[in-house]
């Protein structure tokens, strides 16, 4: 193989390096060794099963997103007459009150962010399996944008949260919440952990040599 | 081969960089991928455990203090950061009063006392014993933290409330303001920088 253009670095596989996550040390892999030798945290060349582990958090955070979405995720008593609502009809609220702006910020947060990231990943995982070439640079900032969104969906656990330990008036007014918020939190928290699991340096490796091959496939 | 460990590599590519010095609000990014790879950061040991201990103070505010006080019909109530766990740690759903304990409480408390730890001994310029393991810890803490999310939350949660009752903001709202934005800047990853500097 002839060295790379002059306008392209060298790649941490062609100088035997390999990074550590944890502090960033480029680790010198000649006598392979398991672990950092600066913070000894486990060095992989790539993440462990990421498409794997990606795929299978991912699924689990689809199957939750149904009854995070269906079940009510809040309940609020006013003077004897109860209403569940769940994180739609939450949003219409908004909506139709006249409160367009948080309408729109819970909208984002709660259905477009989790929905953004159920595609991106997706998209990430078929094109990395079928070794794709295409738009390589702008799917790798589609995974820094799933990086960077992924705890906002949090934000309607914790308005839950907030408006139910405020409102407590037994009779006159109670809010509490419901199990649709336990399923929206799973869906966060596996999101987060999907995303997590991907190795965003999969996407480079376009070119099917042994040597990444076996070091996927082996961990 | 020794040298090494001064190289960067792009944590989103592999691709392999010299250093280079950067001045202030400089940041280097990768050719291939575009993603960052180094960022100019001007904040000294001593600046650093200074906003720590500011903020490990804004943390006690904000969980002393009420976020919110609300008023209807002559009735009153307020909230802290752990009444808003406990209200989720009810019946079949306890489980998400964890992951809220965590993300809001816990998480920001353990980066608090791990970065105090840690900058308490660089300040004499050595490394606090545990260093590696302190450092690893605040690397694996920091997605889990969701203090400006919580920030948001509660802002959502006065405007929510504000249509049917009377809502004050408390202390503990100023605090969690403040504190969000001071973990922000002192809880990212250059606190990474201790491994060269100690």
């Amino acid at each position: 193989m002839n060295g790379p253009p002059l306008d392209t670095p060298p790649q941490a596989s062609d100088l035997n390096l390999c990074l550590c996550h944890s502090c960033g040390l480029a680790c010198d892999m000649t006598d392979e060794p398991d672990a950092c030798p600066r913070c000894d945290a486990a060095l992989h060349r790539r993440k462990p099963d990421p498409i794997t582990r990606t795929w299978a958090y991912m699924l689990a955070a689809l199957v939750f997103y149904i009854p995070a979405n269906l079940l009510p995720v809040m309940n609020t008593q006013m003077l004897g007459n109860g209403a569940d609502s769940t994180i739609i009809s939450g949003v219409i609220e908004f909506w139709q009150s006249g409160a367009w702006d948080i309408a729109l910020i819970i909208f984002i947060a709660s259905i477009a962010v989790p929905g953004i990231k159920f595609v991106v990943l997706t998209l990430l995982l078929v094109t990395v399996q079928r070794r794709s070439t295409w738009a390589q640079v702008q799917r790798a900032k589609l995974y820094r944008l799933v990086e960077v969104i992924g705890y906002w969906s949090m934000l309607d656990v914790l308005v839950v949260a907030l408006v139910a330990a405020l409102v407590k008036f037994q009779a006159l007014s109670d809010i509490e919440p419901r199990p649709g918020i336990l399923f929206f939190g799973l869906v966060v928290v596996f999101t987060m952990l999907s995303a997590m699991s991907f190795d965003p340096r999969l996407i480079w490796d376009t070119q099917p040599c042994e040597e990444t091959l076996d070091e996927v496939a082996s961990h | 081969m020794a040298d090494t460990d001064r190289l960067i590599i792009c944590e989103h590519c592999d691709a392999v960089y010299e250093p280079m010095a950067l001045v202030a609000h400089q940041k280097a990014s990768c050719v291939r991928c575009h993603a960052v790879i180094q960022r100019y950061n001007g904040l000294s040991i001593e600046q650093r455990l200074a906003l720590s201990v500011t903020a490990a103070v804004l943390w006690a505010f904000a969980n002393v203090y009420p976020l919110m006080n609300i008023r209807l019909q002559g009735l009153r109530n307020s909230a802290t950061l752990w009444d808003s766990v406990l209200a989720l740690s009810q019946g079949s759903i306890t489980f998400i009063a964890l992951v809220t304990a965590v993300a809001i409480i816990i998480a920001p408390a353990l980066q608090l006392l791990l970065l105090l730890w840690v900058l308490g001994h660089a300040y004499g310029n050595r490394r606090a014993p545990g260093f590696a393991l302190c450092m690893r810890s605040l690397e694996a803490l920091r997605p889990w933290s969701m203090l400006e999310v919580c920030l948001l939350g509660a802002l959502v949660a006065v405007i929510k409330l504000a249509g049917l009752l009377d809502v004050l903001p408390g202390i503990g709202l100023f605090a969690l303001a403040a504190l969000s934005l001071l973990m922000i800047r002192i809880a990212g990853r250059d606190i990474r920088d201790l491994w060269d500097s100690l």
